[in-house]
C-alpha cells in the first residue's frame, strides 16, 4: 500500500513537472494548463484601438529606419493589418510592444525581398531645398534599409529606438553578444556608405 | 527620399496618426473589425458607441466607466475593436435625430450579448415603454413575472449596456422620484425632459460635463 501511495505521489509530481515545464509540455495536463493560461491571457487583451494608439509612433519610427520614409506608411499598414488578423490569438499580452515590433521586422524583410535591389535612388544630389541643418539626408535611410536584416534590426533597435541590448536581444531572439556584434557591423558598414 | 532614419518623435507622432487613420479604413474594408467604435457629441455629453456585426452593442457616457466597458467588450465579444466611422453611421445618425426631436423610436439592430440573462428580460420589458411615457421598477418586475424583484430590476437597469436606445431612463420610482441612473440623475432628467415626460426646470439646459 505504501508503494502504491509512493507511486501516486511520484506520478503526481511528474504530472506537475510536465504541467509547469515550459520547455517540453508533453502531456494532457500540460496542454490543459497551457490552454487555461492562453484563455486567461486572451481575456486580458486590451482593445486593439488602445494597442494601436500606444504603439503606432514607435512602429513608425522603426519602419522609417528599416524601409525608409517613403515606404514606411505602406509597411505600417501591412504590419498592423497582420497584427489585427492575429490579435485574438496573441498570447504576449505582457509585451505587446515587442510583439508588434517583431511583426514590423518581418514585414520590413518582406518589403526588401519584394523590392528589386536597383540603384539607390537617393544617391543623386537632392534637388529639394535642404532640410534644416544637422539633419541627415536620405542616404542614411537608404543605407540602414540596405543593411542585412539582422544588422538593420540591431542598428534600428539600439540606435534609432534606443532600446537596451537585452531588449533588442529579446526582440531578435538571439544573445546580447549577437546584438552587439550586429549593431557594430551595421554601424561600421554605414560609416563606409554614408 | 526625405527624412532621416532618426525621424523625430513629434514627426513620427504626426505621420503615424495619418498612417493609423489609413489603417483603420483598410481594416474596416477588409472586414477585420469585429467591434467598430466611434464617439459623437450630444446634449448629454460625448457618447461612445460600439457596433458589432450583429448590431449596436453598447453606448457609453463620457465617464470613468468607458475604459472598463471597452475592456469588457474586448474580453466578452472580441478584442478586435477599432475606431471606424463606417459601421457606426446608422447609430450616430439615429441618435442625432433623437436629440434633435426628430425621432421617437430607434430602428437599430441590437447586439444583446453584453446583457446578463436577467437583465435581458428586464430590458426587453423596458424597451416596450414608449417615448414620452414612464414606468416603475415595480411594474417592470410584475411584467417579467417577478413582482417582488423591484430592487433586482433596478440593478439590472443599472447594468444596461445600451442606455438611451434601450430606454432605462423611462423607469422611475413608484412615488415619481427619478431614483437613480447609471449615467447620473442629471442625464436621466435631461432625457425625460426631452421626451416631455417631466416639466423642464428653469435651470436645466444642455448637459455640460463640468456640472
Amino acid at each position: 500500500m505504501e508503494d502504491l501511495a509512493g507511486d501516486r505521489a511520484r506520478a503526481g509530481v511528474r504530472a506537475w513537472l510536465d504541467a509547469t515545464s515550459e520547455a517540453a509540455p508533453r502531456r494532457g495536463a500540460a496542454a490543459a494548463l497551457r490552454e487555461a493560461l492562453v484563455e486567461r491571457v486572451r481575456a486580458a487583451l486590451p482593445p486593439f484601438e488602445a494597442f494601436l494608439e500606444a504603439n503606432r509612433t514607435t512602429v513608425f519610427r522603426y519602419l522609417v529606419a528599416a524601409v525608409g520614409r517613403e515606404h514606411a506608411d505602406d509597411v505600417f499598414q501591412e504590419t498592423f493589418l497582420a497584427a489585427l488578423r492575429a490579435y485574438p490569438r496573441c498570447t504576449e499580452v505582457a509585451r505587446l510592444d515587442r510583439w508588434i515590433l517583431r511583426i514590423a521586422s518581418r514585414k520590413a524583410i518582406d518589403h526588401h525581398r519584394r523590392t528589386a535591389r536597383g540603384p539607390i535612388p537617393v544617391a543623386e544630389p537632392p534637388e529639394v531645398p535642404a532640410e534644416p541643418a544637422g539633419r541627415d539626408d536620405g542616404r542614411a535611410v537608404a543605407a540602414v534599409a540596405e543593411l542585412p536584416p539582422r544588422q538593420r534590426d540591431a542598428v534600428t533597435y539600439r540606435h534609432v529606438l534606443g532600446l537596451s541590448v537585452a531588449e533588442a536581444a529579446e526582440l531578435m531572439g538571439c544573445s546580447p553578444q549577437t546584438v552587439r556584434a550586429n549593431a557594430y557591423q551595421g554601424l561600421k558598414s554605414l560609416k563606409g556608405r554614408v | 527620399m526625405s527624412g532621416s532614419p532618426k525621424i523625430s518623435k513629434t514627426e513620427a507622432e504626426r505621420a503615424s496618426r495619418d498612417a493609423a487613420a489609413r489603417f483603420r479604413d483598410a481594416a474596416a474594408a477588409d472586414g477585420l473589425v469585429d467591434v467598430a467604435i466611434a464617439t459623437m457629441p450630444s446634449p448629454v455629453g460625448e457618447l461612445l458607441v460600439a457596433v458589432t456585426g450583429r448590431g449596436l452593442a453598447a453606448i457609453a457616457f463620457d465617464d470613468d466607466y468607458r475604459d472598463e466597458l471597452l475592456e469588457r467588450i474586448a474580453a466578452e465579444l472580441s478584442p478586435r475593436i477599432v475606431a471606424t466611422a463606417r459601421q457606426t453611421d446608422a447609430t450616430r445618425h439615429e441618435l442625432e435625430e433623437y436629440f434633435s426631436g426628430a425621432r421617437e423610436r430607434f430602428d437599430l439592430r441590437l447586439d444583446r450579448r453584453l446583457m446578463h440573462p436577467f437583465a435581458k428580460q428586464v430590458l426587453a420589458a423596458t424597451a416596450r415603454v414608449p417615448f414620452g411615457q414612464v414606468s416603475t421598477y415595480g411594474k417592470i418586475a410584475t411584467t417579467i413575472g417577478h413582482p417582488t424583484a423591484a430592487r433586482a430590476v433596478g440593478a439590472a437597469l443599472g447594468s444596461n449596456p445600451i442606455p438611451i436606445v434601450v430606454p432605462c431612463h423611462r423607469i422611475i420610482g413608484a412615488g415619481g422620484k427619478l431614483t437613480g441612473y447609471a449615467g447620473g440623475l442629471q442625464r436621466k432628467e435631461y432625457l425625460l425632459e426631452l421626451e416631455g415626460s417631466i416639466a423642464p426646470r428653469l435651470d436645466s439646459g444642455p448637459w455640460t460635463s463640468t456640472s
